[in-house]
């Protein structure tokens, strides 16, 4: 038994003798350590660790629920933990919702399973080593990406992660799992122009700094005195880097199953919202060889597997824990989080299906552009090549429409020949609408691991060509 | 109970392993929140975490460990982690690293606080929420939420330099927001979430109950209000939308470190140049901006940074000249400036780091009142409901919940989506009319840094009026 699941049997023994064998109690344990590099004028200037166990106690006592969390994890800190939570439990208003708990059910992992065993050729996608990492491994990654920008000044950062958890209720599901993540982000700067390369991985050895820096670097010296471009509806393809952004926002936002069930999603179950040749699924075990990004169970004790949220352009399904699904007669998805049930349960391993006939690259071409990217660069008549989108937010949740700005390299495109770089432009955009039929002229033929900046979500993300997207301003207003 | 000998034993630790400076802060925080939707509680929660973080300079580089085991052999240990971390550091080093001068400081703080958030019974602050969002749903929400959110924080923070400071924070704050959803979209209203260092008298002032059903109606109004008009016109803000404009157009832009670099990855860098420090215009004459972690119970109060820097009101624009920066001691040393005080974390484990404190918009001679009476066409928009900003803080374009027209000095039509936009100094520059009715706003959900940290930050504001903007974007 791992540790981790001795804390959770324990606080599920401490809630039996102190509330009754009437409590319905669920109890995740996580360990997390993390380690981040950060440099900045190409030099580390943060270096950070931490590590620490968290207890997060949810429970339903006649009729109300309550959840607390603590990271005094000895004997006095778990008891003051059940203590509070059931005397939260027991003043606070009866809940209606509550959905009751996941009843045992083996977790979907096997020998066979994408993300586990040979296929992998890692244990559940679990790698020792980048779990041990040091801080001279990251640094030494930091190295060759600065080196590899050729003098360039250079930031961003070099993590990686490992989490160890279990999960135990008073219905008798006990499970655990453990992950590992290694990601790099960063730029490249020159003449007041910035590139980016970054990428996720299951292992820190899949990093390599120098590949990173360098098509940092060759986007920051391709984007040297940008034009401006006038506001209006352009032809674009986004890279994997953007993509990603829409991923991000498609999950928190339209198959968070919370806003589906009280219609603040454009999501409508069976009906043909996306171009044909959009798929999307959320792999929260890894696939094709790609190792397991999350856990294999959520925080509701629910075992994890894929989800096909849109296949062949038609919504097929949007995410859920216990309490979402009850509102809508759907079983749990396996995408309880700590705050779903207040902002709705997400999906955090998106993939956008890549093109299955499109090559997976050029070797020839610009070097600023995404090998994958190359093709559909060479289709565009005349519009943008966009590497990044920055600080998006949402104006009509409904709609999705979405506002941001480009960054990090954007150049006009005419004939299938980048003509010069553009300034970073803001755009005024509904995600479904430009992903709607007919409006998706191609997708790349490889998908790329992305890392999410905030929380522990990673996203697989080919490149786009879109026919339309709604440029509302530049750097002049 | 104090926990000066943990912090000082990490201290120490990090010396012994070749530190030339190091600090060290434990952390014990409560947090408590609640949420309520259609009349019934929807989620309780209720957390403590504690645990200490150390911070080591080695030569120029820095290394940060953060543990949660408070026992002595554990923060003894972190401090050597921290000191190792530096060393690696070094693989890839940058310039010297210097702090600017500090006097030692032995003291204690805490902030004002009349109901202790945490000793409000569960049952009536369950009861408050429920009939709040109970009174929405009668008065026409399709959908109404509220919530609250209490954070109670003691601190002891240890520096090699003979730091030793204890400080108690408590911070609270809460709303209520209306939905109506319509054909193919949905509108909202909320009591602009209202967040500050102080007790559950905040909440109790907010009358979330008796808010509720305005904002229901507000916001069933919206759905068939005509859109706002798109062009150029004379806008005025309420102070809810212009603390807002003041967080990312001003707040985030005279952030030091951003100026230098450090940021420029994740969180971007800024348009000021420091070489132009106390000569740039930022806006017009009536643009007074101050950093001052002294306004009593807003948000980004404290009495001391977390580098034991005493807090201090400081003008960043002066009669809309660019006069002061958000700094760090570290920070502050790169860019010769004599001042630091704004250095924060969200907690034990993460890096401290340059955030806000309180930086607002001193107030003018005008009312809200006598500024649209001043105005024959424009809009008026209050309450945020998206935000988006360029990585150097230029480019914004921010959408409000409600506005109206203004014309021949009167409030008319309730206009939906409206959206504004603009580059920053160019909108600073505008404004000609400011009021005096200054409010003091939070912002809960401040991101930075990497790994990620949320910083509490305060914003006294009041309206505005600004002229020639561009209004009603929309995709």
């Amino acid at each position: 038994m791992s540790a981790e699941l001795q804390i959770a049997a324990k606080v599920v023994e401490l809630v039996r003798a102190l509330a009754g064998r009437s409590a319905e109690a669920e109890v995740t344990v996580r360990h997390h350590a993390l380690a981040l590099t950060r440099f900045a004028n190409s030099a580390i200037h943060q270096n950070v660790a931490e590590a620490s166990t968290g207890v997060r106690l949810r429970l339903h006592l006649d009729g109300r629920t309550a959840a607390g969390s603590t990271t005094l994890t000895g004997a006095d800190g778990l008891r003051s933990l059940v203590e509070r939570t059931i005397a939260a439990a027991r003043v606070t208003p009866p809940d209606p919702a509550w959905a009751g708990l996941t009843r045992p059910a083996p977790l979907h992992v096997s020998a066979n399973h994408p993300g586990s065993g040979e296929q992998s050729g890692l244990a559940f996608g679990f790698d020792e080593a980048t779990a041990r990492a040091t801080p001279a491994e990251r640094a030494e990654r930091v190295r060759a990406f600065v080196d590899a920008a050729g003098g360039l000044e250079t930031a961003g950062y070099c993590r990686t992660a490992y989490i160890s958890a279990a999960f135990a209720n008073t219905a008798g599901q006990a499970v655990t799992g453990r992950t590992a993540e290694a990601a790099m982000d960063g730029i490249a700067r020159a003449g007041g122009a910035d590139g980016v390369a970054r990428l996720a991985t299951s292992r820190l050895a899949g990093l390599d700094g120098a590949v990173l820096g360098a098509r940092a670097a060759a986007k920051a010296r391709a984007g040297a005195e940008p034009v401006e471009l006038p506001p209006g509806r352009y032809e674009v393809v986004l890279e994997p880097t953007a993509v990603a952004d829409l991923l991000h926002n498609f999950a928190v936002f339209g198959f968070n199953g919370k806003a589906y069930a009280q219609k603040q999603s454009f999501a409508e179950l069976g009906t043909a919202q996306f171009d044909p040749s959009v798929t999307i699924v959320d792999e929260p075990l890894g696939s094709r060889g790609e190792p397991a990004a999350g856990l294999p169970f959520d925080d509701e004790g629910t075992p994890r597997r894929s989800l096909v949220l849109v296949r062949e352009g038609v919504t097929r399904a949007v995410t859920h824990d216990r309490t979402s699904a009850a509102q809508v007669g759907a079983e749990s998805t396996g995408h309880a989080a700590p705050g779903s049930r207040s902002w709705g349960p997400c999906p955090a391993h998106l993939r956008l299906e890549a093109a299955p006939l499109a090559a997976g690259g050029s070797d020839g071409g610009p070097p600023m552009i995404e090998a994958s990217a190359r093709p559909l660069v060479a289709r565009m008549r005349r519009g943008l090549l966009v590497t990044d989108l920055w600080y998006t937010r949402v104006l009509d949740p409904k709609t999705l429409v979405v506002t941001g700005l480009t960054r990090n390299g954007v150049w006009l495109v005419e004939d299938g020949e980048v003509t010069g770089p553009v300034g970073n432009l803001r755009f005024t955009q509904s995600y479904p609408q430009a992903l709607g039929p007919g409006r998706v002229l191609g997708i790349g033929g490889e998908s790329v691991l992305l890392p999410d900046s905030w929380a522990d979500s990673r996203y697989a993300a080919p490149a786009l060509h879109l026919a339309s997207w709604n440029i509302t301003g530049n750097a002049s207003g | 109970m104090s926990h000066f000998d943990e912090a000082g034993a990490a201290v120490q630790a990090a010396l012994d392993a070749g530190a030339r400076y190091a600090d060290a802060r434990v952390m014990v925080c409560r947090t408590e929140s609640m949420t309520a939707r259609d009349g019934a509680v929807e989620d309780l929660g209720s957390d403590e975490s504690a645990g200490l973080g150390v911070r080591a300079l080695v030569g120029s580089s820095w290394g940060f460990y953060a543990v949660p085991d408070l026992a002595e052999p554990s923060a003894r240990a972190a401090g050597r982690r921290a000191a190792q971390i530096a060393a690696a550091s070094a693989q890839v080093a940058g310039p010297p690293a210097e702090l600017v001068p500090a006097a030692p400081v032995v003291a204690s703080w805490a902030s004002d606080c009349v109901i202790d958030p945490l000793s409000v019974p569960l049952a009536d602050k369950g009861d408050l929420l429920v009939r709040a969002t109970a009174a929405a749903k009668e008065a026409g929400a399709d959908l109404a939420q509220a919530n609250y959110a209490i954070w109670d924080t003691h601190k002891w923070f240890v520096s090699s330099e003979g730091h030793r400071i204890d400080q108690h924070i408590r911070e609270c704050g809460g709303g209520v927001t209306a939905h109506a959803i319509g054909d193919g979209e949905v509108q909202r209203r909320s009591l602009p979430g209202q967040y500050g260092t102080r007790g559950w008298e905040l909440i109790d002032e907010l009358d979330l109950v008796g808010n509720a059903p305005r904002l229901a109606e507000e916001a069933r109004a919206l759905l068939t209000a005509p859109l706002c008009p798109a062009g150029e016109t004379t806008l005025i803000l309420g102070g809810s939308q212009l603390a807002l404009q003041i967080h990312e157009s001003v707040g985030h832009a005279i952030e030091l470190d951003r100026i230098l670099g450090w940021e420029a990855a994740f969180a971007g860098t800024s348009w000021l140049d420091l070489s132009r420090l106390g000569t740039l215009r930022y806006g017009s004459d009536l643009m007074n901006i101050t950093i001052d972690p002294t306004f009593p119970g807003a948000l980004g109060s404290f009495g001391f940074d977390d580098e034991g820097t005493p807090a201090a009101k400081r003008h960043a624009v002066r009669d809309g000249i660019w006069v002061g920066v958000l700094a760090g001691r570290d920070s502050a040393a790169v860019a010769g400036l004599d001042y630091a005080g704004s250095v924060r974390s969200d907690g034990w484990a993460r890096l401290p780091m340059v955030r806000m404190t309180n930086v607002g918009l001193e107030p003018g001679p005008h009312t809200l009142d006598e500024i649209i009476a001043a105005t024959d066409d424009g809009v008026f928009m209050d309450v945020n409901r998206s935000w988006s900003i360029d990585d150097r803080r230029l480019n914004f374009q921010f959408g409000c919940e409600i506005g109206f027209e203004i014309k021949n000095g009167k409030r008319g039509r309730m206009l939906r989506n409206p959206t504004y936009t603009g580059i920053g100094p160019r909108f600073w520059q505008s404004m000609d009319m400011l009021s005096s009715e200054t409010v003091a706003w939070g912002t809960p959900n401040c991101g930075k840094g990497q790994p990620g940290q949320v910083g509490h930050t305060g914003h006294p504001a009041a309206p505005a009026r600004f002229t020639d903007v561009r209004v009603g974007v929309r995709g």
